[in-house]
Order: structure tokens, then C-alpha cells, then sequence
């Protein structure tokens, strides 16, 4: 097992290594030729940078191992067992649960009671803000948790995902129309903060898994999709909570 | 080391714990009561969650004390008003949208390169490349994805400088999805998507939002709450267009080659 994991991680090694270096590339570039500037703590730079290279290699190793078969076999279990309920359940704890504590979330939702008060939109009371920021937090759960049981559910009966997303955005265009201004930034933001580094490649398997078991469905067809369910309820949800609070 | 450091430097694998362990409470019930099978190669998956969470918080740990601060502070300072040679009065000469070529040319630069080192695109990429038995490459749909965010941002950042409406960018930006999907190959279109939600997570959100506040912060007239808020929906949108357009253009190559080969084949 050890000899099996060797020689994946070296190469795995590679790929970050040259994953990391637009990155440096960018920042070096730009501090010596365009500010002029040295690098403040060179050494210290070069230290995180090699920090982010073994993050990178480990995590994708962690990917293979963990992440995707855990996804595509749940996946497959529960297309056995043929219990829609429970199928539906796992996909809305599963979006739920790891959205309500994102940090990303978390930060984003702050923000936005900061906006509102100053906005006039609620008191200016720390009171108002958190309770402001709790109900975003879990407006946005509640949507992403929704979205993934509609993303399960068009898999399962193989409705194409254009009519639903393209359905989505008309519906964020026109609420954005009659939305307080103060939420639409928020609002469109939200959706691209709300998929963590963790979700992601656990939702993709789930999805997959899915449309590999079921009989008629192309995983690459209808596999994909979760994701972008994921980025857009969170916008209509968000949009809907700023014209009624 | 003393307990100071060594609590600062733990901080991001605590974060990155409290991250995972809601998943894992929600995997571990579903599969014992709902499910009631057991997980086939325990050990690899419990070696390849510690794996991910430990190169998770080296990552973060990485990103956080050398990378982020310097790119936060040159953010702040290609949009320094005296970087831009405009140190007269901010209010009655305010600078040209064109002196802040400087500050385009970084959100570009910046947004390719933090959506290249991207875990979650990574891992979709992986995917797309497995399912698709190689007709969608990893790398070819990480530099589409890449650009897209890249040409995104540097939109993003022009609207905060002129202070247009965020509205028209994004809904013209639906319009020309719209259209693309129309034309574009039915396999691609969930995985263009879903590129869009990806983009945005770990490396690129940070950067990006530095760089908005630094933006609206500096230019009168706007206020950094409001104007600072909508870039990551622009390194949200674009990657749609250009996940659609490489899968477009793939297209029309390969119906250029199948014709040049029948009529190679016919002269023959």
C-alpha cells in the first residue's frame, strides 16, 4: 500500500508544484517590475508557498482515496435501496449541513447586516445585525439544501438542466428588478461563496455515482449539475429574504 | 516554539475540522441507519480523510501567512491614488478609467493564476476527465475555466472604476449563456455550469474581495459595502461563457478535421 501511494504522490507533487507557480509568478512579477518593491519577507513567502504545494498534493491524494468513493458508493447504495425519500433526505442534509457553517458563508452574511443597517433596512443595534446575519445564514442553507434534492431529482428523471438553470436565471433577473438595491451584490455573491473546497468533490461523486447507476443517464450529461444548483438558489433565496425583511 | 505561534499555526487545522466534521456526522448517519452497509476500504478512506484534512489546513496555513498578505497589500497599492500618478484633487479630477490599466492587468494576472491552483476545480476537473474517457482534458478545462475567471475579474474591477450598475453586466452576461447553450454541445452543458459555482472558493474569494475593497475604498464615490460586493459574481459568470465557447470551439475543430479527412479519403 505504501509502494502504491508512492509513486502517485510524487507526481501529484509535480502538478502542484506547477499549479503554485502562476501564482508566484503574478506576485513576484508585479512587485519587482510594476511597484518596484522588494519582496517584504522573502524567505517567508517562499516557506508558505511550499506549505501550499504539500497542502495541494495531500488533499488531492486524500480526493482519490476519500472523497469520490465515499461519494460515488453512497451514490450507488442509495440507488439500490430505491427509497426516494431517503435519497432526498441525505442530498438536503448533505447541502444543508455543510453550507450553515461555511466560514465564507459566515463572513459574507456579517457584511451584509453591516450593509442593511447602514442601508436603514434594520435598527443599527448589534441585536438586529446578528439576527439580520443568522437568517441570511440559514436563508442560504435552506436554499442550497433545496438545490441539491432539485439537482438529485432532475438526475433521476433525466430532465435536461438548461431549461431548469436558464428557468433560475430569469427568475433572478426579474427579482433583481424589484429587489432593495442594497442585496443585490450580496445576493449574486452569494451563490459563488456557498460551495466549500470539501463539498465540491463529494456532491460531483454524489452526482456521477448517481447517473452512472441509473439505468439510461450519461454521467457526463447528467451527471454534472449539482454544482451550478448550488451557486443559483442562493441568489433567488437571498434576493427573496432582502424584499422581505 | 512557544504556544502562541504553535495555537496560530493550528488555527486553520482546527478550521479545517469543524469544516469536515458536519459532513462527516451526516455521512456516518445516513450510511449506519439509512443505508446499513458497510463502507468497503475503511482504512483508505479514513487515511484519505486525514489527508484531506491535513493538506487542506497546510494549504490554508500556506496561503494565509505568505501569499495573502502580499497580495491583499499590492492590491492596495495598485489602487493607491499616488501610485496612479493622481494626486491632484480626487473629487474634481478624478482619475481616467485607462490609469488604472496597472490595477486590469493584476486582476487578470490574478484571477488566471489563483483559479489554476483552485482545489475544487481540480477535483472537477479529474472527474470530467474520467467520465468524458479523456474527451474533456482536466488541463484544457482548467485554462478555459481559468480564463473565464480572469477576463470576469478584469470586467469586475473596469465596473467598479466607472461605477456602472452591476445588474447589466450580469443579466447581458445570462443573455450570452443563454445563447451559447443554444449552440453548444449537449455534454458540455452542466459541466459549463457548474465551472461557474467552483471557481469561487478557497483561494480566489480572498484575493478577489481585497481587491474589490481596495478599489471602492480609493475611489470617491464609492462606497466599499456596496461596490465592493459583485466581483466574485463576475469570476462566477464568465467561466460559464468559456467553458461553453472551448467546448464550442472543440467542436467545430474536430468537424473541420472530420471533413478534411473524408475529402482526403475521396481523393485518394
Amino acid at each position: 500500500m505504501l509502494k502504491a501511494l508512492a509513486l502517485p504522490l510524487l507526481s501529484s507533487l509535480r502538478d502542484s508544484l506547477r499549479d503554485l507557480t502562476p501564482i508566484l509568478a503574478v506576485i513576484l512579477g508585479f512587485q519587482y517590475l510594476v511597484l518596484r518593491r522588494p519582496i517584504p519577507d522573502l524567505v517567508g513567502l517562499l516557506g508558505g508557498a511550499l506549505l501550499v504545494v504539500i497542502g495541494l498534493t495531500l488533499f488531492v491524494q486524500g480526493l482519490k482515496l476519500a472523497l469520490f468513493p465515499i461519494g460515488e458508493t453512497m451514490a450507488s447504495d442509495f440507488a439500490r435501496k430505491g427509497s426516494l425519500f431517503w435519497l432526498l433526505a441525505f442530498a438536503f442534509s448533505l447541502g444543508f449541513g455543510t453550507t450553515v457553517a461555511e466560514p465564507a458563508l459566515i463572513a459574507v452574511a456579517d457584511e451584509a447586516a453591516l450593509v442593511a443597517a447602514e442601508g436603514g433596512m434594520i435598527p443599527t443595534t448589534d441585536a438586529a445585525r446578528e439576527s439580520y446575519a443568522d437568517g441570511l445564514r440559514l436563508t442560504v442553507a435552506i436554499a442550497v439544501g433545496l438545490a441539491i434534492v432539485i439537482g438529485v431529482l432532475r438526475i433521476l428523471r433525466g430532465w435536461p438542466v438548461h431549461y431548469l438553470i436558464i428557468g433560475g436565471y430569469l427568475g433572478v433577473v426579474l427579482m433583481t428588478g424589484i429587489a432593495p438595491a442594497e442585496i443585490v451584490g450580496i445576493a449574486y455573491d452569494s451563490g459563488g461563496v456557498t460551495t466549500s473546497t470539501i463539498t465540491v468533490p463529494l456532491v460531483t461523486a454524489l452526482g456521477i455515482g448517481l447517473a452512472s447507476s441509473i439505468e439510461g443517464r450519461n454521467p457526463t450529461v447528467d451527471g454534472f449539475g449539482l454544482i451550478a444548483f448550488a451557486s443559483l438558489t442562493p441568489m433567488i433565496f437571498v434576493l427573496g429574504y432582502g424584499m422581505l425583511v | 516554539m512557544d504556544l502562541q505561534r504553535l495555537l496560530a499555526w493550528a488555527e486553520p487545522l482546527f478550521g479545517t475540522i469543524t469544516d469536515v466534521l458536519p459532513i462527516i456526522a451526516i455521512l456516518i448517519g445516513f450510511q449506519v441507519m439509512v443505508l446499513r452497509r458497510p463502507i468497503p476500504n475503511l482504512g483508505r478512506v479514513v487515511l484519505g480523510l486525514v489527508l484531506v484534512v491535513v493538506g487542506l489546513a497546510c494549504f490554508i496555513q500556506g496561503l494565509q501567512s505568505a501569499l495573502f498578505p502580499l497580495g491583499k497589500l499590492m492590491a492596495a497599492q495598485l489602487t493607491d491614488p499616488a501610485f496612479l500618478g493622481n494626486t491632484g484633487d480626487q473629487e474634481h479630477t478624478p482619475a481616467h478609467w485607462l490609469d488604472y490599466h496597472w490595477v486590469y492587468l493584476f486582476a487578470f494576472a490574478i484571477g488566471f493564476a489563483t483559479t489554476i491552483a483552485e482545489p475544487s476545480l481540480i477535483a472537477v476537473a479529474i472527474k470530467a476527465q474520467q467520465v468524458s474517457a479523456g474527451t474533456i482534458a482536466a488541463g484544457g478545462l482548467r485554462l478555459a475555466v481559468a480564463v473565464g475567471v480572469a477576463i470576469g475579474l478584469t470586467i469586475g474591477v473596469f465596473r467598479i472604476v466607472t461605477g456602472t450598475p452591476l445588474h447589466y453586466y450580469i443579466i447581458a452576461g445570462y443573455c450570452v449563456v443563454l445563447l451559447q447553450t443554444a449552440f453548444a454541445p449537449r455534454s458540455i452543458v452542466a459541466l459549463a455550469y457548474d465551472s461557474g459555482g467552483v471557481t469561487t472558493s478557497t483561494v480566489t474569494v480572498p484575493l478577489v474581495a481585497a481587491l474589490g475593497i481596495g478599489l471602492s475604498s480609493n475611489i470617491p464615490g464609492r462606497d466599499p459595502l456596496l461596490d465592493g460586493f459583485g466581483l466574485i459574481a463576475f469570476a462566477s459568470l464568465f467561466p460559464i461563457m468559456s467553458v461553453l465557447g472551448y467546448a464550442q470551439i472543440g467542436a467545430e475543430i474536430n468537424r473541420l478535421r472530420a471533413r478534411a479527412r473524408t475529402k482526403r479519403r475521396q481523393e485518394s
